[in-house]
Formats: C-alpha cells, sequence, structure tokens
C-alpha cells in the first residue's frame, strides 16, 4: 500500500495543476501523474519549484509505444526528490504528429534523453536546440523502438572489398527471423510456412500465413 | 599555422573559426567507444560534443523478444565492469511485478557479491583513471587484485565476466564450499592494495595537479545534470539508495556514505576509495550475519527446480521444460526499480502486458547522464583536463549505449 503521505502529496498536486493534469494512480505503490502534452513544462517546473514535491533530479525520460492507441506514444518522466525521498513518475501520451514541449529549459539533464526518445521513437520535442539522433547510426532513417519497427532493422553493411568502403546493402537473413509463440506451445511456430505446407489443409485456429503478409 | 597566419590579414574584424579535433572513437582515454568532437580556441575547449552509439546493440529492443529469463544475461553486457549490480536491478524489477521476495540467503549472497562488483568497478575506474592522467603502477598493480574479484564470480557462477547469476527469485546457484572464507580473506588483504594505491596516488604531487579544480560540479548543478552515485557525492550530497530506498538486505548493513566537499575530479577519486572501505565493511557484515538455506524461491514456476528432482519427477521435468520455453507469466503492471550501482543510479523501468516477455524495459544508464555533462565540465578547461574529466566520469560504453 502506498503511504498517507505519497497519497496526500498525490492529491496536493493534482489541486495544484488541475488545468493540465488528468489525474494520478498509483501502480505497484508508485506515484503515477498524468498529464497533457502542453501542461509538461508547467508540470515539472511545479515538481521540481515546489517545497513539498521538490523533485531536484530528472532521472530518466523514456517513450513507450501502443500502437493500437490513438495517441500512440507515452512520454514518461521519472522524476526523484533527495530531499523528500520519493518518486514521482509524469506521463504524457501522444500521437504521433503532436510536439511536447521540451524539459531542457528546467532540466538540464533532458537535452539527451529527448535526444533519444527521438531518435528511438520518433516523438519531437518542441525547443529542444539539439534535436539530434544520438544512437543510431549517422544517416540512419525510422525509429527502432516502435514496435512495427522489425527487430532485424533494414540495412546491413559490410566492407567492400572493390570499393574499400563500407557499403549499406538490405538485410538478407540465412535463415527467416522466427517468433516463437510460446503462449501456445505445441503451435510454436504457426506464423511461418514451411515448404510443403501448402498442401496441407489450413488449420482452423491459429494459422498466420508469413508469406500472405 | 605561423606562416598562414602572417601571410593573412588579420584586422580585428577578422574571425577565427574555433579548431575542430576528433577525439576518438579509437582512443585509449576515451574509455572505450567514444568519439568526442571538440572546438577549440587554442588550447582552450569551448564546445565538447560526444558522438555516442558506436555500441549500440539495441538490447532494450532486443529484451521486449525474450522471455524474463532469457534477458537477464543483457544486462551482464551493459557496464561489463559489474555485471552483477546491474541483474540485481531487473531482478528486482521482476519480482516487484511477480510480487515475490527471494530466500533471506540469496538476498545476502546478492549484496555480498553487488559489494564485490562495487570493488571491481573502483579499482577499475581509479586505475585507469590514474592512467590516463600518467601512472601507469596503479594500473599493473590493480588488475591483479581485480583478478582475484573475478575469480570469485567464476567460482560461484562459471563466468568471470558474464554471471547471469541474480535470477528473479534469487541467485541461480549457492556458494561452493570455502568460498566465503576465501572472500573474507580477501577483506582482510583488500585494505593493504587500496593503502598502496593511496600511497601512489592521494598525495601525488601530478596526479593532485591533474585533478584538484578540474570539472567542479556543484551540489545544485550535479542534480541538474542528473547525477547519481559517486559523481553526486563528490558533489557533497550524501545520497545513497543503498540507504535511503534500501533494497534486499541493505537495512541490516552499517556502513558510511562518503561525500567530497569540492565537487573536482579529486573529490570524486577520493569518494571512490572511501566507498571500497565501506565495501569491505559490507562484504563482512554479508558473510557473518550470511543465514542457511535455500538461494532461490521454492515456487517451480519461477526458479527451476534442482537437477537430481529431475531425474526422478516427472512433474519437476515439466516445470523445467515449461520454464526454459515459455517461460513465466509476469502480471501486467509498471515499475521503476533502481539499484546503486557502482556508477549511480541503475534503473530499469520494466512494463508488463500480463505476457511471458517484457513490454517494455527501459533501461536508465548513470553513465548516459554522466557523459551529458561532460561539455558543462570541461568548457573554459584545457585539452588534457578533458581526459582528467573523462577518467573521472567511469563511463562504460556497454550501458551508455546500450
Amino acid at each position: 500500500m502506498p503511504g498517507e503521505g505519497i497519497k496526500d502529496l498525490a492529491e496536493f498536486i493534482i489541486e495544484k495543476l488541475d488545468d493540465v493534469s488528468l489525474g494520478f494512480e498509483f501502480v505497484q505503490d508508485e506515484l503515477i501523474i498524468n498529464v497533457k502534452p502542453e501542461g509538461v513544462c508547467k508540470t515539472l517546473q511545479f515538481l521540481r519549484d515546489n517545497k513539498e514535491c521538490s523533485c531536484q533530479v530528472l532521472i530518466d525520460i523514456c517513450g513507450v509505444d501502443y500502437p493500437d492507441r490513438p495517441e500512440r506514444f507515452e512520454v514518461i518522466y521519472q522524476l526523484l526528490s533527495m530531499r523528500q525521498n520519493h518518486r514521482v513518475r509524469v506521463k504524457v501520451a501522444v500521437a504521433e504528429d503532436v510536439l511536447v514541449p521540451t524539459a531542457t529549459g528546467i532540466f538540464s539533464s533532458a537535452g539527451w534523453y529527448e535526444r533519444e526518445v527521438w531518435d528511438m521513437y520518433g516523438v519531437m520535442f518542441e525547443g529542444n536546440p539539439d534535436l539530434r539522433r544520438i544512437l543510431t547510426d549517422y544517416g540512419f532513417e525510422g525509429h527502432p523502438q516502435r514496435k512495427d519497427f522489425p527487430l532485424t532493422g533494414y540495412v546491413e553493411l559490410r566492407y567492400d572489398e572493390e570499393l574499400k568502403r563500407v557499403v549499406y546493402e538490405p538485410v538478407t537473413l540465412t535463415q527467416d527471423f522466427r517468433s516463437f509463440d510460446y503462449l501456445s506451445p505445441w503451435e510454436g511456430m504457426t506464423d511461418v510456412q514451411l515448404p510443403g505446407d501448402e498442401k496441407g489443409a489450413k488449420p482452423e485456429f491459429g494459422w498466420k500465413d508469413s508469406k500472405a503478409g | 599555422m605561423g606562416d598562414a597566419a602572417e601571410n593573412l590579414d588579420m584586422g580585428e574584424e577578422t574571425q577565427i573559426r574555433p579548431f575542430t579535433m576528433n577525439f576518438g572513437p579509437q582512443h585509449p582515454a576515451a574509455h572505450g567507444v567514444l568519439r568526442l568532437v571538440l572546438e577549440m580556441e587554442g588550447e582552450i575547449i569551448e564546445r565538447a560534443d560526444p558522438h555516442i552509439g558506436l555500441l549500440h546493440r539495441g538490447t532494450e529492443k532486443l529484451i521486449e523478444y525474450k522471455t524474463y529469463v532469457q534477458a537477464v544475461p543483457y544486462f551482464d553486457r551493459l557496464d561489463y565492469v559489474a555485471p552483477m549490480n546491474q541483474e540485481h536491478a531487473f531482478a528486482l524489477a521482476t519480482e516487484k511485478l511477480l510480487g515475490i521476495t527471494p530466500p533471506k540467503r540469496a538476498q545476502y549472497i546478492r549484496v555480498l557479491f553487488c559489494e564485490i562488483g562495487r570493488v571491481l568497478n573502483h579499482i577499475m575506474n581509479i586505475t585507469t583513471f590514474a592512467l590516463d592522467v600518467g601512472a601507469i603502477t596503479p594500473a599493473l598493480w590493480g588488475f591483479e587484485e581485480r583478478e582475484k574479484g573475478m575469480e570469485f564470480y567464476e567460482r560461484v557462477c562459471g563466468a568471470r565476466l558474464h554471471a547471469n547469476y541474480f535470477r528473479p527469485g534469487g541467485v541461480h546457484q549457492d556458494m561452493p564450499e570455502g568460498l566465503a572464507d576465501d572472500i573474507l580473506q580477501w577483506c582482510e588483504d583488500l585494505p593493504n592494495f587500496l593503502g598502496d594505491i593511496d600511497n601512489l596516488l592521494t598525495n601525488n604531487r601530478i596526479f593532485k595537479q591533474r585533478t584538484v579544480d578540474i570539472g567542479v560540479a556543484s551540489a545544485e548543478e550535479a542534480m541538474d545534470w542528473g547525477f547519481t552515485g559517486p559523481m553526486l557525492r563528490g558533489s557533497n550530497v550524501a545520497w545513497d539508495l543503498r540507504k535511503s530506498q534500501p533494497y534486499d538486505v541493505y537495512e541490516e548493513m552499517e556502513f558510511d556514505i562518503p561525500v567530497g566537499k569540492t565537487g573536482d575530479c579529486y573529490a570524486r577519486y577520493l569518494v571512490r576509495m572511501a566507498e571500497m572501505y565501506e565495501s569491505i565493511k559490507i562484504m563482512k557484515q554479508a558473510i557473518e550475519k550470511m543465514p542457511e538455506g535455500p538461494i532461490k524461491m521454492n515456487d517451480y514456476k519461477v526458479s527451476p527446480p534442482p537437477r537430481a528432482e529431475m531425474k526422478t519427477s516427472m512433474e519437476a521435468l515439466i516445470h523445467h521444460f515449461k520454464l526454459y520455453t515459455e517461460g513465466y507469466h509476469v502480471p501486467a503492471g509498471e515499475t521503476y526499480t533502481a539499484v546503486e550501482a557502482p556508477k549511480g543510479e541503475f534503473g530499469v523501468y520494466l512494463v508488463s502486458d500480463g505476457s511471458n516477455r517484457p513490454y517494455r524495459c527501459r533501461i536508465r544508464a548513470p553513465g548516459f547522464a554522466h557523459l551529458q555533462a561532460l561539455e558543462f565540465l570541461s568548457k573554459g578547461h584545457q585539452l588534457a583536463d578533458t581526459v582528467s574529466n573523462i577518467g573521472s566520469l567511469d563511463i562504460v560504453f556497454g550501458e551508455i549505449d546500450r
């Protein structure tokens, strides 16, 4: 059970941030504050400067992709108060084309975290002075942590002896990428069509034709 | 540059573009694959732009495609200098979502090996830091001592580096006989070694010239840049997750939190030195207080059954098979769980959708935040001071690039 102190804090925060917050919740006794995208700066500023909250450290910003939701991405801010010894998590749900205001004006550490979220998920941060890619290769295309980005990626590179330089080529796999469905172990390879399978009857349940797309 | 400059018309309005220099990615003082683009005015750093990602392996993405048990080894490959501390964060996060607590003995073993990891990490950092600023001897002596620590790793799990030892629900296997005594003996010997390093470095004139007043961060600046661990404590903030938000049996351990006063490279060195003495204290206590008993959950849905039992029990065999193919299903939910890794706060933000694979596993590496502040620490310093700064940041690219 979350302690009384943190519950009071949650209600206090919601009251103060009435116009931008969408409520709070406790998951695993950890406080989560949901806010609207335009209210990010106000929330973070309040959490940092208010005496009760005093979250002076922005520990992390990360993204999560939920392709089925209309507001596809969640941007998550992990805040830590060393004075009060508590953690607060701020969540923002954004659609693909929505800009999130940058937190670099409030926390210096936000710069690279936002760059990483942009790199991995393609969420744009409005006002970040240096929103370049950070972890992926120079000239990389796409946002690899999105759920619709394949694990193997699209390109691979090798050194070309004739051209005397590294060249990019489409990924060729000697064996199809296999994602076993462990949830039904007896039909573990339902999404792969093996040679000869087309001759047999398709099972009624669990058949996903990988060749058909 | 001399001749060219004389031939140019150097009027007052002439703008001189700062000199741009590439530092790394292959440079012994870059501690791995750091490419640093420096813009310099003479010897003075005006801008430092670290280009990272050369060791990016997509760990977070890969984990989304693995079961919880299969995800553990990826954590060894993050900060490969202190692998078990990383596993600890993931194990704790998974346990939190599963709602289980490992047996006491497992918790003590974890604490013991986390502290060995901390000593390994700090020896590595201090000696290579000294190497960067011109002292070779500490590295030669330090790596010998480090090898002893890694032998303990090897004896307990079979691998010097990629341990895969802390599993959700406990540890993989019990400590072999005699290991506790040998670790205790090592704890007795270690202060001698630390004394030697102390003699070599702490009052060394060259070492102090290279580190004192270099890369100063005040307490406010350290927090603003997201510093944790020795980087933060070097700036006089007594913050340690082992004390303030204790996990496993750290609550029962007695130790102090050393802090630095000045927030420079030298203070961070001193904090790391002092922390090793504290780690020795914790290791001794952990061995003394360690109870007998099981080292992993008795629940075969989470921990594998003993191999002997599998030879005779059909049920045990099925459990084993299911555990290593399907794995276990973790109830839907999310948690951010952090541990005090040697480098700072190492956190795992785990989102589960109720299936046997993590929906999202965000890894918060301390080095990422620290390296970001390199520009802030190095601005206005000379080129050679950047090397000191990189050394004192304690960066390992396994965890920064993930």
